[in-house]
């Protein structure tokens, strides 16, 4: 079991978000009473506790709010993977989530790079959100 | 001015289990071996304690070290919030000595981090459902090295620190652990050596972070008034602060700033000192960059200040902020949470003695423990 890459497991705060990621899509709840979008997904709202919320698109794009490249396998399961970035990225709705950024070199990452989603398909269940840089082509 | 931090409640007894790799004891005997020696340092029998006091990750700490050692305790904590844990243990034991729910308070810990190869520390327990498992884990992040150094980038970023700047830390901070015979690391290192050691995660390479050893420590609290005929000189706990900020990383809001800008506050406060007064600091050093941050959060140079602040020696045994004498979580021990040793070592030098190490005439130190992934801070200011 080590050897295999850790995964998340849905549970009732979170099954949409990974059910939309499944789908390729990025969503994220945005509170009713405060209008507050957050991450990670939860029940009530960490800014008024509202229970009100709307699961809403996000627009994917975000910057690069600080990263790492990470040498030493946390786990077997990365052992063919490092180096590797992981990251902290402000999406444009104002949240911040952890992920990796791929589809680039580790050394050319930097702060305030700007990044969009795209997904990884790990298994037939799960779909990890991952980022990339965005492309000259994307949408701004 | 008759509260609880004015010199009512000292600590008595402190002690130290055997320390380093592969010791061969287990955790509650590593827990036994250090509060026999604490109690001993204070003059005080088990029969004299009448609340213990425990952290682990798992059980029922407090009760099970009472049942090992044969105490029936009538006040008991086990207080969960990481290394910063034993700086909170010392702030509850000071009030409920205060309040009389108590006399006598023996505060233990045990770990057999490094022999069990624990590299990686669990988080959110075995639930796969919980937020850091759900939203982290599955990313590779290297915990809580990672947490660190996703700070370190951004204060790098934000304030021009350099990784010779964080290479001082520990270097520093290894000139201590030279003079100290307990230490496990006692060889010396220059800024290059940190620089050339193998790479963790960036910015943080080997040198940066924190040892992992074995071990175990207890102390002993009580009132200043029974404390009149104990063996040791009484060594005062005079002011305290807790903040939490997050739990999770990806939660921080500023990665820059930490708690220790509110739990340091109020401990001043408390006091009635400022961070001019203070002879001696520890701080949770688990990576170089927390040292940086909480220098900064505590006051002791301004916020972006402490890459600069920390050069030249300046927390080093020549320096004017002696900052981890017994040689910190970098070079001394670290097993598994260091909170407890923080305390221990600033006692010793309160009390002189120190030896080569010794802060002369030290009379205030500063005690800060970071919990979890800069997620909480605990402040302690102790007086002779
Ligand atoms: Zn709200």
């Amino acid at each position: 079991m080590i050897d295999e890459r850790p995964l998340p497991k849905p549970d009732h705060d979170s099954e949409q978000y990974w059910a939309a990621a499944r789908r390729h899509e990025l969503v994220l709840q945005q509170c009713e009473a405060c209008a507050k979008f957050r991450f990670y997904p939860r029940s009530v709202c960490p800014n008024c506790l509202s229970d009100r919320f709307q699961w809403k698109h996000a627009s994917g794009r975000g910057s690069v709010y600080s990263f790492t490249i990470i040498h030493r396998p946390p786990l077997p399961a990365f052992r063919n993977r490092v180096p590797y970035v992981l990251a902290l990225i402000e999406l444009e709705e104002g949240v911040r989530m952890m992920t990796n950024i791929v589809e680039c070199h580790p050394a050319d990452v930097y702060i305030g790079m700007s990044v969009e989603v795209t997904f990884e398909d790990v298994t037939e269940d799960i779909t990890l959100p991952q980022f990339k840089p965005l492309t000259q082509g994307g949408r701004s | 001015m008759n509260g609880p931090f004015k010199r009512n409640v000292v600590i008595a007894g402190v002690a130290e289990s055997d320390l380093g790799h592969d010791i061969g004891l287990t955790i509650l005997q590593h827990q036994a071996l250090a509060a026999r020696r604490a109690l001993d340092d204070a003059g005080l029998s088990k029969h004299d304690v009448n609340a213990v006091m425990a952290v682990d990750f798992l059980g029922l700490p407090s009760l099970q070290i009472a049942e090992y050692l044969g105490i029936q305790p009538q006040f008991t904590d086990t207080t969960v919030t990481g290394g910063a844990a034993f700086e909170n243990l010392v702030e509850h034991a000071t009030l409920a000595i205060h309040a009389g729910l108590c006399d006598v308070v023996l505060i233990t810990y045990g770990s057999t981090l490094h022999s069990d190869r624990r590299r990686v520390i669990e988080r959110g327990g075995i639930d796969p459902r919980m937020p850091p498992t759900q939203f982290e884990t599955p990313y590779g992040d290297l915990s809580p090295i990672s947490a660190y150094a996703l700070a370190a980038m951004r204060h790098m970023h934000e304030f021009g620190t350099t990784s010779e700047q964080l290479a001082h830390v520990a270097v520093s901070t290894r000139q201590w652990a030279m003079m100290n015979p307990q230490a496990l690391m006692r060889l010396p290192i220059t800024i290059d050596d940190v620089l050339a050691s193998p790479m963790v995660c960036s910015p943080l390479h080997r040198l940066d972070c924190c040892v992992m050893t074995d071990g175990g420590g207890a102390i002993v609290l009580t009132s200043a008034e029974r404390a009149g005929d104990l063996r040791r000189a009484p060594v005062y706990v005079i002011g305290s602060g807790f903040y939490s900020t997050h739990h999770t990383i990806s939660q921080m809001q500023n990665l820059t700033t930490t708690g220790a800008v509110v739990s340091g506050r109020r401990a001043f406060q408390i006091a009635g000192v400022t961070p001019d007064d203070i002879d001696v600091v520890q701080i949770y050093d688990s990576f170089t960059i927390s040292v940086i941050l909480a220098v900064e959060d505590l006051g002791f140079c301004q916020k972006g200040e402490g890459g600069a602040f920390v050069e030249n020696g300046r927390l080093g045994p020549d320096g004017d902020l002696p900052t981890n004498t017994s040689g910190g979580g970098l070079s001394y021990t670290h097993p598994g949470a260091l909170g407890l040793f923080l305390i221990i070592e600033a006692v010793r030098q309160l009390r002189g003695e120190c030896g080569a190490r010794q802060v002369p005439g030290a009379q205030l130190a500063l005690v800060h423990g970071i919990g979890g992934w800069l997620s909480s801070h605990a402040t302690l200011i102790l007086a002779r």
